[in-house]
């Protein structure tokens, strides 16, 4: 029996099956017993429902595949024929449809959670990077989703967002002939972009295998912002969280509902019902909504390749966030100064979103150059002068004494320990 | 619960200011601004009113079809508005669908349900030659492909006046209130008494447009009643099953808090 696994599973076939693939002993690890600090609030749902969105996508995705064509005559009567004739296709378009909606309202959440409470301080900088890196890999999978049905929006959204690179000098325009596969967008653009849109999204989930992977190497980060200190500050994931996380994705799912059935094209644009024309410029050619904020950015500088760079570097500087960010204090519950900038900060992103939807011109020009400013000051200038001077509240104790009415410090409540394992 | 409540008001902030997205996008492409109209259509349980459905077919068949296409429908849709499948089969069969015969020759055959509306013009170049260089749209999902939707197509229906004082219209062009700048290559296509309704409706302008409208909603959106009565169902199961998870919540937290 050497090189087995010792597995602890009483049902023979488990115990099988484990002993020589330790999946269940590693389930059971990772989501039965797992240490989570007790105090998470609902923002704490938001991975969780990330990772159901991601689900969802890449199944309703699947079958919409087998019912769409990629080509540049068929596309849109493809998606038509997915509405009408397909049955439950227009189900299967508007959950995906709303889905890629749901999922960057629920990353943004899932974002400003971890800007809030300091989720990217040490030791979590990797598993922040990673979810740097997951974003971009979601703006681009959108992106190029979004040019499948090939409407005008789409048509024309790529033409804008394929032509952001020829801003750069003397390769810029090699480069977009590369990603058009021609000189302008047209069939092999598609083409490619569908399989593109198909493969990201497994590379998603393989960048999502590492951050989750990474975040049960470090643990959660909570409310408090404080390490679990031992056994009295933490819940085993299951029933705990699987049960709150349950409730999460009900309302999840309540929201997505009303946007599905009710109003599935409140956040798409009527333009993408047009099927595209090269000849025919609409009058103005918006990005999804997930997307205007760095719109705005890109516009906000009157010089094309400064505002191509500065809108990378509006992502690229989160991924630096662990380094600008010199407070050794991660909540914000215990910095006074920073609770109010960041409120600061999500109303800037909030006024980047609106100027990005407005026509570039008068006030709202103004007003994205405002916004602009302030995110990149946030970033490269308050966090890193804003650690050393604030006079931060005194941090609790421990996570039990702060959260617990008789201040913890006791063993685990009655049978909390034992009751996953009955599972088992 | 402040961070909460705060991410709530923030959230509903991102949400209304989007709302604004869509009234601005139109106002800023034609600072237009459409007149609201009750549609049978709208809300949460609101249905296709079949009568008006019917009539806007007839509206669609005598008027519109001559030059607008509506190539993603098909004969057997309109058991959506409530036409059985004897008259549907009975209206299919007087149409002559183009076709391959067996000798290898162009030919054509009478339609069948299942076949879809035949366009007015083999090709986008044809349509343009006989509309005075425009292209009439294909109408298939044309409610959904304008901002202001039903109450856009409507609007653009009873819009031709007399242009302003002061406004000249070019060679072959209309005056149209609702139209993005004013001038539109389709004439009126209405006037009282255009079509003659089997129902004893009086056919006026207003009356036709409504009625072509909510045709013309319901072949954008077929599925829209099916949807939206999934949609209750779905919604009360959900806020039912959020009770049930949230009390079970409570129950597996009570003996930690």
């Amino acid at each position: 029996m050497a090189g087995l696994h010792k597995s602890e599973f009483q049902n023979p076939v488990i115990n099988w099956i484990d002993s020589r693939l330790p999946v269940f002993t590693m389930l059971q690890k990772e989501y039965g017993v797992f240490p989570t600090p007790r105090n998470f609030n609902y923002l704490w749902n938001f991975g969780a429902l990330a990772m159901i969105n991601l689900v969802i996508m890449i199944a309703t995705g699947i079958f919409l595949a087998m019912n769409y064509t990629p080509h540049a005559t068929m596309a849109f009567d493809s998606v038509e024929r997915i509405m009408r004739d397909v049955n439950y296709g227009w189900l299967l378009r508007y959950v995906h449809m709303n889905g890629a909606s749901m999922f960057f309202i629920v990353v943004y959440i899932h974002m400003f959670r971890g800007l809030y409470y300091g989720s990217y301080k040490t030791p979590r900088e990797l598993l922040w990077i990673l979810g740097v890196i997951i974003l971009l890999l979601m703006m681009a999978t959108a992106f190029m989703g979004y040019v499948l049905p090939w409407g005008q929006m789409s048509y024309w959204g790529a033409t804008v967002i394929t032509n952001l690179f020829s801003a750069f000098p003397i390769i810029g325009d090699s480069i977009v002939t590369w990603l058009w596969g021609g000189f302008s967008v047209d069939n092999p653009t598609l083409n490619r972009f569908f399989s593109l849109h198909y493969l990201l999204p497994f590379v998603l989930v393989g960048v999502v295998f590492l951050h989750i992977a990474a975040l049960h190497i470090t643990g959660s980060n909570n409310p408090l912002g404080i390490d679990v200190k031992g056994p009295q500050d933490t819940l085993p994931f299951h029933p705990y969280y699987t049960i709150k996380d349950s409730v999460g994705i009900c309302v999840y799912l309540l929201v997505f509902a009303c946007f599905v059935f009710f109003a599935p094209n409140y956040l798409g644009h009527p333009d993408n019902y047009i099927p595209a024309n090269p000849l025919v410029t609409p009058a103005h050619i918006v990005p999804e909504w997930y997307f205007l904020p760095f719109y705005a950015i890109l516009r906000s500088v009157p010089d094309k390749l400064g505002g191509v760079l500065l809108m990378f570097a509006s992502i690229g500087v989160l991924a630096l966030l662990p380094w600008l960010d010199t407070s050794p204090v991660r909540s914000a519950r215990f910095r006074p100064i920073y609770r109010i900038l960041f409120w600061v900060l999500a109303v800037a992103c909030v006024v980047l979103g609106v100027c990005g939807a407005k026509p570039a011109e008068g006030i709202w020009v103004v007003l994205s150059r405002i916004a602009t400013a302030y995110y990149f000051l946030h970033f490269l200038v308050i966090l890193p002068v804003l650690g050393k001077f604030e006079r931060t509240l005194p941090l609790p104790e421990s996570i039990s004494r702060a959260v617990l009415p008789t201040g913890g410090g006791g063993p685990l409540p009655g049978g909390a320990a034992a009751k996953p394992m009955e599972k088992a | 619960m402040k961070i909460l409540r705060n991410a709530a008001a923030a959230l509903l902030a991102l949400v209304v200011s989007h709302g604004a997205v869509p009234s601005t996008a139109a106002a800023a492409g034609s600072e237009i601004k459409f007149p609201p109209q009750i549609w049978s259509f709208s809300g949460p349980f609101g249905t296709y009113d079949r009568a008006a459905a019917q009539r806007g077919f007839q509206v669609y068949a005598e008027v519109c079809a001559a030059c607008h296409a509506m190539k993603h429908s098909s004969f057997r849709n309109l058991a959506g508005i409530g036409l059985s499948e004897k008259e549907i089969e009975a209206l299919a069969a007087a149409v002559m669908i183009p076709t391959i015969g067996d000798d290898g020759q162009p030919t054509e055959r009478p339609g069948i349900p299942a076949d879809r509306f035949r366009s007015p013009f083999p090709n986008e170049r044809a349509a343009r030659a006989a509309n005075n260089g425009a292209y009439p749209p294909d109408l298939s999902v044309m409610i959904k492909a304008r901002p202001g939707g039903a109450d856009q197509m409507y609007a653009l229906l009873v819009g031709y006046t007399d242009p302003p004082a002061g406004v000249t219209v070019g060679e072959g062009m209309y005056y149209n209130k609702y139209f993005a700048g004013h001038q539109i290559a389709m004439a009126s296509p209405l006037s009282d008494g255009r079509v003659t309704y089997a129902d004893g409706t009086r056919a006026s302008v207003e009356q036709m447009s409504r009625d072509v409208t909510t045709f013309l909603a319901y072949i954008a959106e077929p599925e829209m009643e099916q949807r939206k009565r999934m949609g209750v169902k779905v919604v009360l199961f959900l806020i039912f099953l959020t009770g049930l998870t949230y009390a079970t919540k409570r129950k597996v937290w009570a003996d930690v808090h």
